[in-house]
């Protein structure tokens, strides 16, 4: 058996041709040259819904040349919070994870700022409102960018018929498809006064009372119009003003004209009580309106969603933003900012609001006058005003101002419904004040 | 110096055979097939159940941003809430009264089914297992449409007797009741099928004594029925009582803890005080107070088997 032996001189001049060859070969780009993405994504509620985002990313993974995985995770059960809080803990996951409002907040420290997408985000597509700043902006760092899809106002839905003949109410002529509104006389005594009307016709408001999103974001946009903040933008407790004492003595009056086990109702409770045909108006975005159209079609075509009524320091309507955030340990962080770009462009963003039918609200200023919104129907124009193109509320969300630390916990332990609910259950008001100073003074922990 | 070294090496050899043979004989053991055997399993719950306790009980020491060790901090902020002793009482509560009934029910059931002859006792008791072997969070779902604020079917059928309709899941009262009667529904088969396996072994020839001396009915089931299931009630219980007092689902599905925080176990406060308020190391706090309250239920439980192991 023969064996050719290598020298040391063949050895080191086949080495030194080897790595010329390889530094003077021209790059090759293959199907995948820019690596791997792996992609979290909130699970729309609308049918349909997931393939737009599939689509979109799916365009840009091939001009980038980029392997992209997506998984779609629902919100139901808090499968998403869970996902983030796994995510973070373990230092290891998606590259890029949709997150609903109070996260990105609650993860600062495992995000990668943003700032070089946002900047050039906000010139191409406007301004964010103040709420989004809130959320998605720690100390001058953009924590994540807004996510269209999941963005919601949870204003009023209506039922044109039974606001016109018990509450003396035409909420089409007040929101009038295409054009502005008109609202002099659209206040929280109107409001109530319809609520007691309505509630008196056997047709009650349904808003929640219960710990879960819908309820806290009820109370919240009523207590931001009285001006009630439990914790003030400092951090200090301000529980024990008159602005709260006026928001508490509104909400036990609403709550006397609200169904009767409206304190157990989670954020499917007031859909059906609008599906059911049982309810004038819920504070709702229009996923109840869009399941009407498909199951009480005589119940949807009556529908009409518009702005909030306003309190005596202004007008605010429930904002929930979503966003997308990349975790600071992610493997490719420069593809994933790439891909944000591209799902943040006009064009991504006005085919996200057409396939969730007018559900998903941009967080940009320029983007909130799409055709979808007028076009949508039955009736046409029902939302028109959903995404409050005349800017004639404030965007807010429940518990701000207070330092978002803080507030997360004001608003997941439904501080603002519960202690409404004490208040109206018999305890005395300074009772139901010790008791939500307490809570907050417990909120303080760093 | 030569005999030194023939020493040594005798003395090696006859060190190697004896280890040699001790290791035969430790592998030859019993015990040591079992412990091998049982390893993977011990291996399983060290990952699966040691860990995250340990990493639980180092979460419970960090403050809230997970950055500073405050040791025992937040259990000493814990017992100034309010709500946590609201917390704690309700799953005492909870637990306790569910057991109660879960116990009663399966007692009686399994009396009624082991007096069923034959055939007809499998399908009872297959019928009778449905509960049980269908995932809780399935059926709690079934729980809720029926307890629905809208669309209860039970008020609805309460409407023809001209009751109701009953806020099911929006009064205190009934939301804890609602809560309860779920969790019997759910776990009382499990009680049904050891009491039934436990009657099954107590000997006929001491009821058939026992109808000699006259006894009647109740005085077979307390002099006879009771001391023979005595260990099985016993371990039943205690099972079944750490098993409830960490329930999740039921609550979670039913009422998430509401109305005002009135159904709240010490796994669903958790939950929302460690997710969803991003406050993981008070929620790990607070899951971790059902390990006392426990361990003092199983020392007192377990005491009393042993006590009557030692009596047989």
């Amino acid at each position: 058996m023969s064996r050719k032996t290598l020298t040391r001189r063949q050895f080191v001049a086949a080495t030194a041709m080897s790595s010329a060859a390889l530094i003077t070969a021209p790059y090759v780009r293959g199907a995948y040259a820019a690596g791997k993405l792996s992609i979290g994504f909130w699970d729309h509620w609308v049918p349909g819904a997931n393939k737009a985002s599939t689509d979109l990313v799916n365009e840009w993974a091939a001009k980038e040349k980029v392997e992209v995985s997506i998984d779609y995770i629902t919100s139901n059960n808090k499968k998403l919070e869970l996902t983030a809080a796994a995510e973070a803990q373990a230092k290891s996951g998606h590259d890029i994870l949709q997150m609903p409002s109070w996260w990105p907040q609650a993860y600062a420290e495992n995000l990668e700022p943003l700032n070089d997408i946002m900047e050039p985000l906000l010139k191409q597509n406007g301004e964010v409102n103040g709420t989004v700043k809130y959320l998605g902006q720690s100390g001058g760092k953009w924590l994540a960018t807004p996510a269209t899809p999941g963005s919601q106002i949870k204003g009023p839905c209506s039922r044109i018929d039974l606001m016109k003949k018990h509450a003396g109410i035409d909420v089409q002529e007040m929101y009038p498809a295409g054009g502005p509104p008109k609202v002099e006389n659209w206040t929280m005594e109107t409001f109530l006064k319809a609520a007691e009307a309505c509630h008196k016709a056997g047709f009650a408001f349904g808003i929640g009372l219960g710990e879960t999103t819908d309820s806290v974001d009820t109370a919240g946009a009523i207590f931001q119009s009285f001006g009630a903040e439990l914790v003030n933008a400092k951090g200090d407790i301000t529980v024990k003003t008159d602005q709260v004492r006026q928001a508490m003595e509104f909400y036990k009056k609403l709550i006397a004209f609200l169904p009767p086990d409206a304190p157990s109702w989670d954020d499917a409770s007031n859909n059906k009580w609008l599906i059911s045909g049982r309810g004038a108006m819920i504070l709702n975005p229009p996923s109840a309106w869009a399941v009407a159209k498909r199951d009480a079609p005589q119940v949807a075509e009556q529908c009409w969603t518009h702005g909030f009524p306003s309190g005596p320091k202004g007008r605010f309507a429930p904002y929930l933003p979503y966003f997308w955030g990349v975790w600071s340990f992610g493997k490719n962080k420069e593809a994933a900012k790439s891909l944000l770009v591209h799902l943040s462009s006009p064009s991504s963003i006005e085919k996200f609001v057409a396939v969730s039918g007018g559900y998903d609200l941009p967080a940009y200023a320029n983007m909130s006058k799409f055709p979808t919104w007028a076009e949508e129907g039955p009736p046409k124009g029902t939302l028109f005003h959903y995404p409050d193109p005349y800017k004639h509320q404030t965007l807010s969300i429940a518990a701000s101002p207070a330092p978002p630390k803080i507030a997360q916990q004001i608003y997941f332990q439904a501080t603002l419904t519960k202690m409404a609910l004490r208040f109206a259950r018999g305890e005395t008001m300074e009772q139901a004040l010790a008791w939500a100073e307490g809570e907050c003074e417990g909120f303080m922990r760093s | 110096m030569a005999d030194v070294v023939v020493e040594r090496g005798r003395v090696a050899r006859a060190t190697g055979a004896r280890k040699g043979k001790s290791l035969r004989n430790a592998l030859g053991r019993k015990s040591t097939v079992a412990f091998f055997l049982t390893l993977p399993l011990i291996l399983l719950i060290a990952l699966l159940v040691l860990y995250p306790a340990f990493y639980s009980l180092y979460l419970a020491t960090l403050n809230k941003a997970m950055t500073k060790f405050v040791g025992l901090g937040n259990f000493t902020f814990l017992f100034k809430r309010e709500t946590f002793w609201m917390v704690v009482q309700q799953s005492c509560i909870f637990a306790i009264t569910a057991v109660i009934f879960k116990a009663l029910i399966g007692f009686i059931v399994a009396h009624f089914v082991h007096n069923i002859p034959g055939k007809k006792q499998r399908k009872w008791r297959g019928m009778l297992l449905v509960p049980w072997v269908i995932p809780p969070a399935m059926s709690t779902l079934a729980w809720l449409w029926l307890f629905d604020p809208s669309y209860s079917a039970f008020n609805y059928t309460l409407s023809f007797f001209g009751v109701g309709p009953i806020p099911w899941l929006g009064d205190t009262f009934w939301a804890r009741f609602s809560v309860i009667l779920v969790n019997v529904w759910y776990g009382a088969p499990f009680f049904l099928i050891m009491y039934l396996a436990a009657l099954k072994s107590v000997p006929d020839q001491l009821y058939e004594a026992a109808a000699i001396d006259g006894a009647n009915w109740w005085q077979k089931i307390w002099h006879i029925t009771l001391p023979m299931m005595r260990n099985i009630i016993a371990i039943t219980t205690l099972f079944s009582l750490i098993v409830t007092f960490a329930n999740f689902d039921i609550v979670r599905i039913l009422t998430s803890g509401g109305p005002l925080d009135t159904t709240h176990l010490f796994a669903t406060w958790a939950f929302q005080v460690g997710i969803q308020s991003s406050d993981i190391p008070l929620g790990a706090c607070v899951s971790l107070f059902m390990v006392p309250i426990l361990a003092v239920a199983a020392i007192f439980i377990l005491r009393d088997v042993t006590k009557r192991g030692n009596e047989a």
